[in-house]
């Protein structure tokens, strides 16, 4: 012992849990979501999946490379953004206006407010958005798989909303109409929410309060089946991994609860007043906006603490 | 967390008598002993070398029979300088003449008692036993609490103690009920250590006063404010004392030593020590004498089986990284773990994700993520409502961030701003209140 021995503050020893396991975690979640997508739509959604991952990353690392910062693209954070903005595209969407989509999420929302942690809304639900306006007509330009049944053929079953019944529900379940490549299947997502949970990757507070919400106040607001619109339209997918994005989400778990209610609120409110299209993405966006707020009501109480003046 | 009580099942062994020793004065919180011996004096073990320099303080004494070889100053924990008596041992270990039983026949004398035994908090803090237990009035103190919680990993001596001095525990709660007039004593242990718990079963089986609560294994369990209010669901409020929510928290180790004292008059010269981690060949618990440097103690086991990298006083959560393993080991010392290459190195933090685990961990109910934002900006007032100045450190925030951010160094820094910003307010009003007066 005769080399000079390390000095550090406590604690000396760490959990196994990183950054880069956590969004490890993510993307295996996700596999259930991707093998539906290429399952049902073909190597075309396969194409997307891996382009966007890939341009996600580039940009960060280019970013990162121009402005001279550590490379950080090994957290795996902007594959995430990327895969998870794949799934929320329509087989038939355009490779370049996903691109486009990609460079908005990464180097817009994410980088230019400071990278990872530092976004105020979550990258790839803003990249959704952005395309949605900015590219409408391909963005509903919804495929169906080859597979389905007539019935719900048409468009997605969200637009049907009047005329489904209790016998198209396999259907929605296995997710055998029309929609963007990473939402039709429910079962794919819930399958991928039981991991995460398991995992303690996300808590289930979200993801349940966002739903409940949403099929209390389309009941309340007259919506023929509110149980159908949870498996139709991208409810579950925004639920299960838009909203539960830990940087645009609440750190308590009231705030959690605030959260999930508010885009359950919104989404219901968006879906009964206004077009369908897009209502999960925007609500999740507001929502994202009040976070800090959010976080300023529900903060926790100093075990003993005494108020400050 | 991982427990890695890998020497929970070694018993002590005793280290033969250390060429050396090096007794610091301030092993106590509170002001350092004065010595009371000069260089060239021969002492004995038990005998009185340093004086308790205050009213918060505690005496010192001799661990080994030999002569006082000088009065040096030693680096602290804490970056600074302190007095330490440093004694050659002759290697006989004789006890001094002096050691008598002290006379305790009351509250006042058992307080007395426990003054001179030198004993502070064992578990760690090192605050005056004596202090503590000097209370106005008794019935303020509705539980004892004893607390062998021992939540830190590697470490194993209070669970040595349980299972090896049961009967110094008992004579140390007779004495509380006694001369403390102790209602209720409850033993907190964390239920990893099932032959604990049944040996103080067993061995309280007969007092009604006395209860023995398994509490949950979890980091930090010991901690005196989550053990109060795991074992008797009281809160001490912020600013306030144990005592303010009806409590006296003595660790287990503490106990036993009070009641050594009062049986056969040795002051506490000696520690039972775990000597473990990933750089040592064969982890021991060791009974070695106060101001042993710690590398006797990892000589006495075995030396080392991998390059130590870092060298820990206490567990890895909470104890100090030290640059210098001749350092000696002290009163509260309860474990001295050398690390390997691997196990020594922290990882980079990474941007901070905001997923909420330091806000779910911490004990105290505290928003580690907040407090970080707060103290990247220097903003003392949020630093205030955010209540930086509750955090006891105990590492929870730092060890589950998957990030890896610094948390408790943060927070110890945060403190210095909110202290600053407190300041200032306080001259500011004073400011305020003079030119009022002026008018």
């Amino acid at each position: 012992m005769n080399g000079l021995l390390t000095v550090t503050p406590s604690p000396h020893i760490r959990s196994p849990r990183t950054t880069r396991s956590i969004m490890r975690d993510v993307l295996i979640a996700l596999i259930p979501v991707v093998i539906v997508a290429v399952v049902y739509f073909g190597w075309r959604a396969l194409l997307l999946i891996c382009v966007s991952g890939a341009v996600s990353c580039l940009c960060e690392f280019i970013w990162e490379k121009a402005f001279k910062k550590d490379i950080t693209i090994s957290d795996l954070s902007s594959v995430v953004t990327g895969v998870i903005l794949a799934l929320n595209m329509p087989a038939g969407m355009p490779v370049w206006e996903l691109i486009f989509g990609d460079i908005c999420a990464v180097i817009v929302v994410k980088m230019l407010f400071g990278g990872l942690g530092r976004n105020f809304v979550n990258p790839a639900l803003a990249g959704r958005i952005i395309l949605f306006v900015s590219f409408t007509a391909d963005m509903t330009n919804y495929t169906v798989p080859s597979f389905a049944p007539d019935a719900l053929s048409s468009a997605t079953p969200l637009a049907l909303e009047g005329s489904l019944t209790w016998a198209d529900f396999p259907s929605l379940l296995l997710g055998l109409h029309g929609g963007v490549i990473g939402e039709v299947c429910s079962l794919a997502i819930i399958a991928g929410c039981v991991y995460l949970c398991v995992r303690g990757v996300i808590k289930p507070i979200i993801p349940a309060c966002f739903v409940g919400a949403e099929l209390l106040f389309s009941w309340l607001f007259g919506a023929a089946n509110p149980v159908l619109g949870v498996f139709s339209g991208g409810l579950l997918f925004g639920a299960v991994f838009m909203a539960t994005d830990y940087v645009t989400s609440p750190l308590t778990n009231w705030g959690k609860v605030i959260f999930g209610v508010g885009c359950g609120f919104l989404t219901a409110a968006m879906r009964a007043f206004a077009g369908s299209n897009g209502a999960v993405s925007f609500a999740i966006l507001i929502m994202n906006l009040l976070v800090p707020y959010i976080n300023d009501i529900t903060r926790r109480k100093a075990f003993g603490g005494v108020k400050a003046k | 967390m991982p427990h890695r009580k890998n020497t929970a099942e070694m018993a002590p062994v005793r280290l033969p008598p250390p060429e050396t020793v090096v007794i610091p004065m301030s092993m106590h919180i509170g002001a350092p002993a004065v010595p009371a011996v000069k260089v060239g004096d021969t002492v004995k073990v038990g005998q009185l070398i340093a004086e308790a320099g205050g009213f918060v303080s505690s005496p010192v004494y001799a661990s080994v029979s030999g002569k006082v070889k000088k009065i040096d100053e030693i680096p602290a924990s804490n970056g600074r300088k302190m007095k330490a008596v440093v004694i050659a041992s002759d290697g006989l270990m004789e006890p001094w003449e002096g050691i008598a039983r002290p006379e305790v026949k009351d509250f006042e004398s058992f307080v007395a008692a426990v003054r001179s035994s030198g004993v502070v908090g064992l578990g760690g803090a090192g605050f005056p036993t004596a202090v503590k237990l000097g209370v106005k009035d008794l019935s303020k103190v509705e539980a004892f609490i004893i607390n062998g919680a021992e939540c830190e990993p590697y470490v194993t001596s209070d669970t040595r103690t349980m299972l090896d001095r049961l009967d110094d525990l008992k004579d140390g709660v007779a004495l509380l009920e006694k001369y403390m007039e102790a209602k209720r004593i409850i033993f907190g242990v964390e239920a990893n250590k099932p032959r604990c718990i049944e040996a103080l079963r067993s061995a309280f089986s007969s007092d009604s006063r006395v209860e023995i609560n398994a509490l949950p294994p979890m980091y930090p369990q010991g901690g005196e404010k989550v053990l109060i209010y795991n074992t008797t669901g009281r809160i001490v409020p912020e600013g306030k004392l144990p005592l303010d929510a009806g409590a006296i928290v003595l660790n287990v180790t503490t106990l036993a030593s009070i009641a050594r004292y009062i049986n056969t008059g040795m002051p506490l010269v000696e520690k039972v020590v775990t000597v473990d981690g990933s750089a040592v060949a064969e982890p021991k618990n060791v009974i070695a004498p106060i101001g042993t440097p710690a590398r006797a103690l990892f000589e006495f086991c075995g030396g080392f089986k991998e390059e130590p990298c870092k060298v820990l006083y206490g567990g890895p959560m909470m104890g100090i990284a030290m640059p210098d393993a001749d350092l000696p080991i002290m009163k509260n010392t309860n474990a001295v773990l050398a690390l390997n290459e691997a196990d020594s190195r922290l990882p980079k933090p990474t941007a901070c994700i905001r997923c909420g685990t330091c806000v779910d961990v911490c004990p105290l109910g505290l928003m580690p993520t907040l407090i970080e934002d707060a103290y990247e900006r220097g903003d003392g007032q949020r630093l205030k409502e955010l209540k930086v100045n509750l955090c006891m450190e105990c590492g929870s925030c730092a060890y589950a961030c998957p990030a890896k951010r610094p948390l408790v160094q943060v927070h110890k820094l945060a403190k210095g701003i909110l202290n600053v910003y407190n300041a200032k307010l306080k001259a500011e009003a004073e400011k305020k209140a003079a030119k009022e007066a002026a008018k």
